[in-house]
């Protein structure tokens, strides 16, 4: 009989305790967290650096604005409301559409403006924000998912997660929303995390609730071996933000529009382990052939080759 | 690198922790186990005599760091003497002094003694030259000589020399020899100093030690002369009546020599008298007393210095890290999710005062009623603050409200309820409804009983009074744990809950 610890450590499983001591705390360095932990500043750094980012529009600082909301909304049909120091998914509201002058959740459920403007203050007041600071709320496009992501999501966008260590892709997965995680795609909600091939592209079975799964368990549709379109620009993409905020040990959240392609929604310098269940793979030997390298390629693309090369 | 590092500092800490607790507890005699007690003697010697009128001095040999002892007080009542005390090597005196007193006086020595823990070396004392061979007046002198010829061949060293000697002269039917050395002798020190005169006929250095044997309570007891030869090296102690070797049990050196111990001038008909009581007193106060008789520093800078109330303040502070020790190994080693990372401590430290029942049933109650009223106030649609501040009132309502029914019905227990943290209650409610609301009541019930179960043990570690002890009498003690905290923040091993989350991968290798 081996000690499950002693078989997990022959599987590479990655312990959060590890994770902390080994990854996190050596190679992201405190003082650029702000970088990701302010979704704003990583817009405006992705921006500038010619990453696309699902567009800004408007963002609400103080809670007199809420009363000036219908002018800021007017525009848009549909939008993403999030806070920016958000964490974990926590307090995003997406509307979908209008219903006589009212808003439609992505649930289908219809809120009114006033209900609308109580989830903004609430944001405002820091609930949902790292430690409980006040926070800004973002209001900006909501992503039109691609067509392939029919059949496996149910109300809400899935993203792709990617883990990056050095600036090189280590592994990766896609979050599929479920019914459970009331369209948001963190697993701990109850989204399905399913590994995918860095190589090919191609999905491989599912985990949901720490349950392997083949089907998605709203729309009952497969999940495995999808071919997630544009994967190696969503690659690259996962490895320039590496150079976007230094940090050594980051999983970079991207979806796919289906008009405007793969976008950077959003970064996090304390990625979960569950990408490893996913993918039924431990993180350790990956990491530990990439950090034994000596040195690393300044350029994205070799990056992910080089990524590819070392799995 | 940074491991052998920290290992070294805990390793360092480990060693002064408990280095510090080694030296209080063997040198201080600090007790390991709380309410241990030890036996204190009290013994009192009564000085009487009748002045004269005109300026009295008395001069009185007192007992100076006895061997076998620690000296835990000392103090004299001589109300309008003065008193000076003179401490001339291995005899100490006191002297009161008065410039006129008539008729009766009566002057008190106190001395309060507690058993030695660690022996203290005594100091190396001057080896005694040989006395010369006194010229004993005949018919003496050649029974002595005949005496000592007959044991000196019956010895091989000073010490069987003694023996032999002092059994030949306490002989049960002394020979004819002995019976003219024994003549005349009444008084017991009388009877040391012939010891001691004839054991010079040898070149023997001897001498006389008062001794105050202490067993149980006596009133007007009198110190007993001994009898002490010296072999070149060291003294060697000799019961003068019987030859057996040592002192008694518990006997308390008072005074070594054979000078008179109570002189007197501008008085008559002194008489002294001694009495000895025992008690037992707390282990911790004893040490204390020593701690200061061995000039330590460490008890002069300890809790204990502090005033009464500040100590028990610090009783419960210190249990704390020991607290915060068993969150650290329940979240990184066992990978409990509670509500606030150190709020199930502070319950728990409420649980104290409570009790656990008690604590456990309140702290159930409050909780749930909160939460209740916490998901009314989600339906007003309140600020954040505002919300959290107006839980915070209905929270120490609460409190007030069960304070006062329990009373009602004769509960004393409930009062205790005004002990709980209020705020982190507070928060506790918020967090909890958050989650309940973000991730359902399992996620949020599963929490919140965690949390419950951390306090508990939490608890149940800190109401520990051999943990408390420890750690209010060895505060170093902390630094061990300060060591393995440090320690455990370099574990980069499994949590033993990682080990269920990711159970996949133990499947996946049972299949192949």
């Amino acid at each position: 009989m081996i000690f499950p610890w002693r078989r997990l450590r022959q599987q590479g499983v990655l312990g959060i305790n590890q994770r902390n001591a080994d990854y996190i705390l050596p190679f992201n360095p405190r003082h650029h967290y702000p970088l990701v932990d302010d979704k704003r500043r990583t817009k405006q750094l992705a921006l500038a650096a010619g990453i696309a980012v699902p567009k800004l529009y408007g963002v609400v600082e103080m809670v007199h604005q809420i009363k000036h909301l219908d002018k800021l909304l007017g525009p848009h049909e549909d939008f993403v409301i999030k806070p920016a120091h958000g964490s974990g998914g926590e307090g995003i509201l997406v509307v979908n559409g209008r219903y006589q002058g009212r808003y439609r959740k992505a649930s289908g459920v219809i809120l009114s403006a006033e209900e609308i403007g109580h989830h903004i203050a609430n944001i405002l007041s820091g609930m949902y924000s790292l430690g409980g600071l006040p926070d800004t709320a973002l209001i900006e496009y909501r992503v039109k998912f691609d067509p392939l992501f029919e059949a496996v999501s149910y109300l809400g966008v899935p993203d792709i997660r990617t883990l990056v260590y050095r600036g090189i892709p280590a592994l990766a997965m896609i979050r599929l929303p479920t019914r459970l995680s009331d369209g948001r795609a963190n697993l701990h909600q109850g989204a399905i995390g399913v590994g995918i091939d860095l190589v090919t592209g191609l999905t491989s079975a599912g985990v949901w609730q720490e349950h392997a799964i083949d089907r998605h368990p709203d729309t009952e549709g497969e999940i495995r071996n999808l071919r997630i379109p544009h994967w190696e620009s969503i690659l690259e993409l996962a490895a320039r933000c590496f150079d976007l905020v230094n940090l050594g040990y980051i999983g970079v959240d991207i979806v796919l529009d289906r008009d405007l392609g793969p976008m950077v929604l959003e970064l996090n310098a304390r990625p979960g382990l569950s990408i490893q269940l996913a993918n039924k793979v431990g993180l350790q030997p990956r990491l530990q052939r990439i950090q034994r390298l000596s040195e690393i390629p300044s350029s994205a693309a070799e990056r992910v080759a080089l990524g590819k090369a070392l799995l | 690198m940074k491991n052998l590092h920290i290992k070294v500092l805990a390793l360092l800490l480990v060693m002064i922790g408990l280095g510090l607790a080694y030296y209080k507890v063997t040198r201080l005699g600090l007790p390991v186990l709380p309410a241990e007690q030890t036996e204190v003697w009290m013994v009192e010697a009564r000085l009487a005599f009748e002045a004269k009128g005109g300026p009295v001095k008395v001069r009185f040999y007192i007992p100076s760091a006895p061997p076998g002892f620690t000296v835990v007080g000392e103090d004299f009542i001589s109300s309008k003497y003065g008193l000076t005390t003179d401490d001339g090597g291995i005899n100490r005196t006191a002297q009161w002094a008065v410039r006129r007193a008539e008729g009766k006086q009566v002057l008190y020595y106190r001395i309060e003694l507690a058993p030695e823990i660690a022996p203290i070396k005594p100091p190396k004392e001057k080896v005694p030259s040989f006395p010369a061979a006194p010229d004993y007046p005949e018919p003496m002198g050649s029974v002595v000589q005949a005496l000592l010829e007959e044991v000196r061949r019956k010895s091989a060293d000073v010490a069987s020399f003694s023996g032999e000697l002092l059994a030949r002269l306490n002989a049960s039917n002394p020979t004819e020899n002995v019976q003219i050395l024994r003549k005349g002798i009444e008084s017991e020190g009388a009877w040391v100093k012939q010891v001691i005169y004839i054991l010079a006929g040898a070149r023997i250095p001897a001498r006389m030690v008062y001794i105050l044997p202490l067993k149980g309570d006596i009133s007007r007891s009198k110190l007993i002369p001994w009898l002490e030869v010296n072999n070149g090296r060291e003294w060697l102690a000799f019961n003068p009546k019987t030859g057996s070797r040592g002192f008694p049990a518990n006997a308390l050196i008072w005074h070594v020599g054979d000078e008179p111990l109570l002189e007197l001038e501008g008085g008559g008909s002194p008489k002294v008298e001694y009495s000895v009581s025992s008690r037992f007193q707390e282990l911790v106060l004893v040490a204390e007393q020593r701690a200061r008789q061995i000039n330590s520093l460490i008890m002069d800078f300890s809790l204990f210095s502090l005033p009464v109330q500040t100590q028990n303040v610090y009783r419960v502070l210190l249990l704390i890290p020991i607290g915060t020790f068993l969150i650290v190994v329940l979240r990184n080693i066992v990978g409990i999710k509670t509500f606030g990372t150190f709020m199930p401590i502070l319950i728990a430290l409420a649980f104290r005062e409570t009790d656990l029942l008690w604590g456990v049933a309140m702290f159930a109650g409050i909780v749930a009623i909160g939460l209740i009223l916490r998901f009314y106030l989600e339906y007003l649609k309140l600020l954040l603050v505002p919300r959290l501040a107006s839980v915070l009132v209905m929270v120490i309502l609460l409190m007030a409200v069960i304070s006062v029914l329990t009373h009602k019905m004769g509960l004393e227990r409930g009062l205790s309820v005004a002990l709980f943290p209020m705020v982190i209650l507070t928060m506790t409610i918020e967090r909890m409804s958050l989650v309940w609301e973000e991730h359902g009541p399992g996620e949020a019930l599963q929490q919140g009983l965690g949390s419950l179960l951390v306090a508990i043990l939490g608890y149940l570690l800190m109401a520990n009074k051999l943990l408390e002890h420890l750690v209010f009498v060895f505060p170093e003690l902390l630094l061990v744990v300060l060591a393995m905290t440090l320690l455990l923040g370099r574990y980069t091993g499994y949590r033993l809950t990682e080990i269920w989350r990711f159970k996949e991968f133990l499947r996946k290798m049972e299949m192949p």
